[in-house]
Parts: structure tokens; sequence; C-alpha cells
């Protein structure tokens, strides 16, 4: 008992930092994602055939095949043989974006498709262009229904993150590991990585709830 | 250095092979006593009054607010600081369970509570029991609500069974790691893993949208 | 001496879903004219003031403005003859994510360039000439649909259209907030606008429209003044259809 509390207390400072390494895994996918997701939705709903085909390969392709051999596909395999010489947190920030640029576009689709259609065509009848009318019309209000499926895409790469310790990313999971196979305290180390864990899931699903607020319509969204 | 087609055909693609029996001997099992526990611990969430409710609940958030691979740690590498000892095959499909219980649970509330409370005060006055008007008004509703989520669920258990790698359980992944670190070619190792996940998950969601077309309703879930 | 007229629609066909819509339409639109769209539902009258806003482009025939002819394959003109053309829809289409006065004043600032105080400066008065200063500041869902019909009008008003089409525009109101938007519309013809209105509301077509346009399975069987087309006795089509629509009442 004594010589757990010990291995805790000394454990603790090195686990923790590497909340900060876990936060730029999951931001960087996070921005990644939406930089992917948002085109990726514009091809799938308004784009020409061919670009929507390619958008959706690109989505069945990111959804069908598991993190964890993406992870080991691009990182030991993709990067190097294109002559990318990538860190691993690098590699886990890509990875887990176009991964998650896949699931967002989904997101994003689904919001532009529960838009009224009518508001696109007045957009046009007004004189604007099929861009500006996306731009000015559909992705502010999709943006906004789109927040409740981000913040369960938070969620999701932050859990998914924890994987990148096989690539020996330093985040959270992989100094758990590093700890927990030296002291042989798995358990009591396992479990305060998982209520760091869930902390910071709670951080951020709490934050994404209060930017919801922050941008809700009156009277609106209640539709959706 | 073997050429290329005895490479494929007599090494990577009977590993793979191998791998996919243990995959699909990890998803089978863990996919049925999931959706089971799932099943239990959403109803107790919304039937199960405060200390069931509650408890259950909690169990729902502790399992979907941490990552798998923790839980698949705990079990794995945990367990023995208290005396017991898994094998990884058992850790997979005990912590596989567990984690989608928890994810079913949380389709099995939203079914259940989407069933209108005037159903179940229209299938009483029609003289219905209770047990009764669970069984052919408030269940067949409830499944419908359900089944895209728990559906999707599963999917998503055919992706992450590729976890149990990492606490040495060589399913398809960890052939995969094996044949690709002996011979270098990941990125063409990885890529046939892939594919053979994306078949699996291909042929569930188009398994998954026949049964939903089956199950359709004119107007009912666009709501 | 006849002048020309401000808007022509010329042999204009249209196919959807495999079916002829619109079967060779012909019209001519002078300036200060308001014309009445009637006919049976699925008659085509929608479809045809969408492709008169070249919202849908017709599969032949081609629409002019002002003599002339508009190409919709090119971006710029397009863009260009849509700002020209106000319409009006049935289900308003307002921007759900903007206010009252923003929804008038958006298209002035991304179309038109202007700064955003010199458009909602004019999106004020538009507001204003509905009646709806006061509720500049709201959003779509805290408005009424008259409300909401009254901004659709004032939105499309700011763009200086020379033309405006109207589809239907009190058809999703509730009664007794119909008048109010007849008036907004009635306010415009007075004004000299150029309009075309798909509309059941035959009492209100009689007394402001110059001429009445019967549609049909995608063709204007029936065109003239309403007094001739609606005199008792007349034997038209539009009067037998007016007195179904007045027995349905
Ligand atoms: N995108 C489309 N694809 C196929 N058919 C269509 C499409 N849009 C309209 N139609 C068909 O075109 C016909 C004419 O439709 P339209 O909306 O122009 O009629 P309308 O005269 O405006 O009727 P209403 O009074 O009901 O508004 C209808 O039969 C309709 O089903
Ligand atoms: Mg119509």
């Amino acid at each position: 008992m004594q010589e757990m509390l010990t291995v805790l207390w000394e454990a603790a400072p090195f686990i923790v930092q590497g909340a900060g390494v876990t936060a730029v895994a999951v931001v960087g996918a996070m921005f990644l994602g939406l930089a992917i997701g948002v085109p990726v939705a514009v091809a799938q709903t308004y784009g020409p055939a061919i670009l929507g085909r390619i958008a959706s390969v690109y989505v069945w392709f990111f959804r069908g095949i598991p993190i964890l051999v993406l992870l080991f596909l691009f990182y030991f395999g993709l990067f190097s043989w294109i002559g990318l010489n990538l860190s691993a947190l690098a590699a886990t920030v890509l990875v887990l974006g176009m991964t998650s640029g896949a699931y967002q576009s989904q997101i994003f689709r689904g919001a532009i498709l529960a838009l009224p259609q009518g508001q696109f065509k007045a957009a046009l009848a007004l004189g604007m262009s099929e861009s500006q009318a996306v731009r000015a019309i559909i992705l502010p209000q999709a943006l906004r229904l789109s927040i409740p499926g981000w913040s369960n895409e938070y969620s999701i790469l932050l859990k998914d993150s924890a994987l990148a310790f096989v690539l020996g990313t330093s985040e959270i999971m992989a100094r758990t590991h590093f700890v927990a196979t030296r002291t042989y305290q798995h358990l009591p180390l396992y479990a305060m990585a998982a209520v760091l864990y869930f902390l910071l899931t709670w951080a951020g699903v709490s934050g994404l709830r209060w930017l919801e607020r922050r941008v809700r319509i009156k009277g609106y969204g209640e539709v959706a | 250095m073997m050429n290329e087609w005895d490479f494929f055909l007599h090494r990577l693609v009977p590993a793979l092979n191998q791998g996919l029996v243990i995959t699909i001997s990890l998803i089978v099992p863990s996919a049925l006593l999931g959706l089971l526990g799932g099943v239990v611990v959403g109803s107790l969430r919304v039937y199960g009054g405060p200390l069931w409710g509650r408890l259950a609940s909690a169990y729902a958030a502790v399992f979907r607010g941490t990552p798998l691979v923790i839980q698949l740690f705990m079990l794995y590498f945990g367990l023995p600081n208290l005396g017991i000892t898994l094998s990884p095959y058992a850790a997979a499909v005990i912590g596989f369970t567990l984690c989608s219980a928890a994810y079913h649970s949380e389709y099995v509330r939203g079914g259940l509570r989407a069933v209108r409370r005037g159903q179940l005060l229209a299938a009483q006055a029609l003289g219905f029991s209770t047990w009764k008007s669970l069984v052919w008004i408030v269940i067949p509703q409830a499944v419908r609500k359900a089944l895209p989520g728990c559906g999707n669920e599963i999917i998503y258990l055919i992706k992450y069974s590729s976890l149990a790698y990492v606490v040495t359980c060589f399913e398809l992944t960890g052939q995969a790691k094996i044949v690709a670190s002996e011979s270098f070619r990941f990125s063409e190792v990885f890529l046939v893993a892939g594919m053979y996940y994306l078949a699996m998950v291909t042929v569930a969601s188009k398994a998954l949208q026949w049964i939903e077309r089956r199950l359709a309703i004119p107007g009912f879930g666009t709501l | 001496m006849k002048t020309a007229p401000l808007m022509r629609v010329v042999g204009i066909s249209k196919r959807l879903g495999g079916r002829v819509i619109l079967d060779s339409i012909h019209l001519d639109l002078f300036k200060g004219q308001t014309k009445v769209l009637i006919g049976p539902s699925g008659g085509g009258k929608s479809t045809l003031l969408q492709c008169m806003n070249l919202l849908l482009t017709p599969d032949s025939g081609f629409i002019e403005l002002e003599g002339r002819t508009i190409d919709p394959r090119n971006k710029r003109e397009l863009y260009a003859f849509r700002q020209q053309v106000g319409m009006i829809f049935q289900d308003f289409n307002l921007f759900d994510h903007l206010t009252a006065l923003d929804n008038v004043a958006i298209a002035l600032r991304k179309v038109r360039g202007w700064s955003r105080r010199e458009a909602e400066a004019r999106a004020m008065e538009e507001l204003a000439r509905v009646g709806l200063a006061d509720k500049a500041r709201l959003y779509p869902a805290e408005l009424s649909g008259g409300q909401k019909q009254r901004v659709s009008i004032a939105r499309a008003l700011a763009m200086d259209p020379k033309v405006m089409l109207l589809d239907e525009p009190t058809s999703a109101l509730d009664p007794e907030l119909v008048t109010e938007v007849l008036a907004v519309i009635r306010a415009l013809a007075q004004a000299g606008m150029t309009m075309v209105m798909a509309t059941h509301q035959m009492g209100f077509a009689r007394a402001l429209a110059d001429e009445v346009l019967f549609m049909e399975a995608g063709r204007i069987i029936e065109q003239d003044s309403p007094t001739a087309l609606l005199a008792p006795g007349s034997g038209t089509r539009t009067l037998d259809f007016c007195s179904q629509l007045a027995e349905g009442l």
C-alpha cells in the first residue's frame, strides 16, 4: 500500500505532463480533421460527381480501417515510402487528423442535408455565386449544427490518441505504460491515467457545450 | 528475399487468414454479450429507479469516458496485481464486452426514451398488461430507434478488435505486425490488412442497411 | 409606338424526371406590368418562375432582359441577371442564422460588396417599407409567417430588382396573416414594380393583375385581362377553375 502510494505520487507529475502531448495530438487532429472534413462534405453535397466520388472513397477508407492499422501503415510504411521523415507526434496528428476528417465530413454532411435547401436557392436568387452561398449561408449554419457531433468527435479522438503509444509518442498512455512496466503497479497507474482521460473528456465536452450556447441562435436548432 | 508472389501467397495471406479467424472469434462473442449487456444497462438507466439507474449511468460514463486500451491494460496487466490472471483472449473479450455494453446502453436508453408516453397509455387503455405493452408496443419501437446506433457500435467493435493485439492476442493486426516486422514491407502488409478490415466493415454496414430497410416503417423515426 | 418588353421568355421548355414540365412557354413582360399565373397544382408555375430567374436552366429557349439574351453558362452574367430579378418563395427561405436585418443586408455586402454600414442602413429602409423596422434584430424563428414573408420581400427589394417573381407568397400563411403580405405586394404594384406572381388569391389577382395567365400541363392555355377571362358566361377554362376554387373555400 505504502509502496503503491509512493509510486503514484512520484509518477503523477511525469504522467500528467503527458496530458500536454495528448492535448497537442487531439487539438491538432481536430483542426486538421476540420480542414479536411469541410471540403469533403461540400464536395459530397454540392461538388461535381467525380469529386463527390473521390470524397466518398476517402471517407470509406479512413472509416473502415482501425486506427492502429492506420498508425502502423502510415508511420512505418507510407510516410517513409514517400520520403517523409516525421516524428511520432507529427505522424499521430496526421493519422488521427485524416481519420477525423472522414468522420467530421459526415457530421457536416448531415448538418448540410438537415438545412432547408430553399435557403441555398434563395441565396442564388439574390445573385450570390454557388461558393458565396455555401460560405455565407450554408456553412455558418452547418457548423453550428455540427457542434454536438464535434463534441462527440473530440471524446473519440481523445481516446484514440491513447493508441499513439504504439509509435512511442510520449503522451499519457505511453508514460503510464513506461512507469508501469518498471514498477509493476499496473492497476493503480492505469486507474490514474483513466481518471486523467475522464477529466479531459469532461473538460473538452463542457468547453464545446459552452461554445454551443455562445453561438446559439434564438429559437433555432431545435429543428435539427 | 522471397519474390512478391511468394510473399503474398505463402507468407502474408496465410498469416492474415489465421489472424482473421481469431479476430472473428473475438468479435462475435463480444458483440453478442455486449449487446445483451447494453440492453440490461440501458433498461436499468430508464426503468431502474434512482439507485440502479444511477449505478448503470455511472458505469456507462466510466467506460465511455476512458480509452478502451486502458481498460484492456487494466484487465490484462492490472488484474494480476490483485492475483487474478486472464489469458489475452479472455482479457480482450471481457474488455470489448464491458466497453460495448456501455455504448449500446446509450442507444438502448435513447430508444426506450423515444417511445412516447401516449403509446404506453394507449396500450394500457386497450387493456394491455405492463408486460404485454412492453413486448408488443415499446420494444418494437425502441428496437427500430436503437438499431442504427447499435449497428454502428458493432462496426466500431470490428475495428477496435485490433486492440487485442496490444494485450498480445495475435489477431489480424498482430499477425500483420509480425509479418511486417520480419519482412520490412510495412506499406504492403498494412494495406492488405486494412483491406481485410475494410471488407468486414463494408459487409457489416451493408447488412445493417438491409436490416434497417427491412424494419423500416413509413414516417417512423423521421421526426 | 409600342415600347419593347422589359423581360421576355422565349420558347422555354424544361423536362424534369423524364417528364415535360414546361412546353415552349412564351411571355412578354412590360415595365410596370403585373401578371398573375394561375392554374392547377403541378401545372408548372413554380418551374416557370424558377426558370425565369435561371435557378433552373431551361432545356431550350432563352430569357431576355432589356433586350439582352442571358447566357446561363456565363456565370458572371448569370449572377448579375439574378440580382436584377427578385424572387419570393412560398416558404420564405429566410436564412435561419441571420437576423431580419442581416437577411436583408447580406446580399448587399457579399454580392454588391457594400460596407456593413451602408448595407445595414439600406436594409433598415427596406424593412421600414414593409413595416418591420422594429423587428430588425429578431431571428427568423422569432417572426410570424407573415413577418417572415415581408422580410423576404424586403430582402429582394434591397437589390433594386427590375422584375419581381413571386411564387404563391401567401399560400404558407395562416389566413389572418395573408392581408399584411398582400398589402405590401399591392403597394409594390402601385409603385410601378414589374411583377409575375403565382397565386390562388383570385380576388387579389382580379384587382391587381394587368393580365392573367392560366397554366396547365406545362402550357399557358389562356392569357387575357382578368375582366375578360373571368366575365360570367365567358366559358373560359380560367373561369371554370376559379369557380371550383371558390367552391372549395
Ligand atoms: N426536380 C424535379 N424532378 C422531377 N419532377 C419535378 C421536379 N420539380 C417539379 N417537378 C414536377 O413538375 C411538375 C410541375 O411542378 P411545379 O412545382 O412547377 O407546379 P406548380 O404549378 O407550381 O404547382 P403548385 O401549385 O402545387 O405549386 C409537377 O408535376 C412536379 O411533380
Ligand atoms: Mg408551385
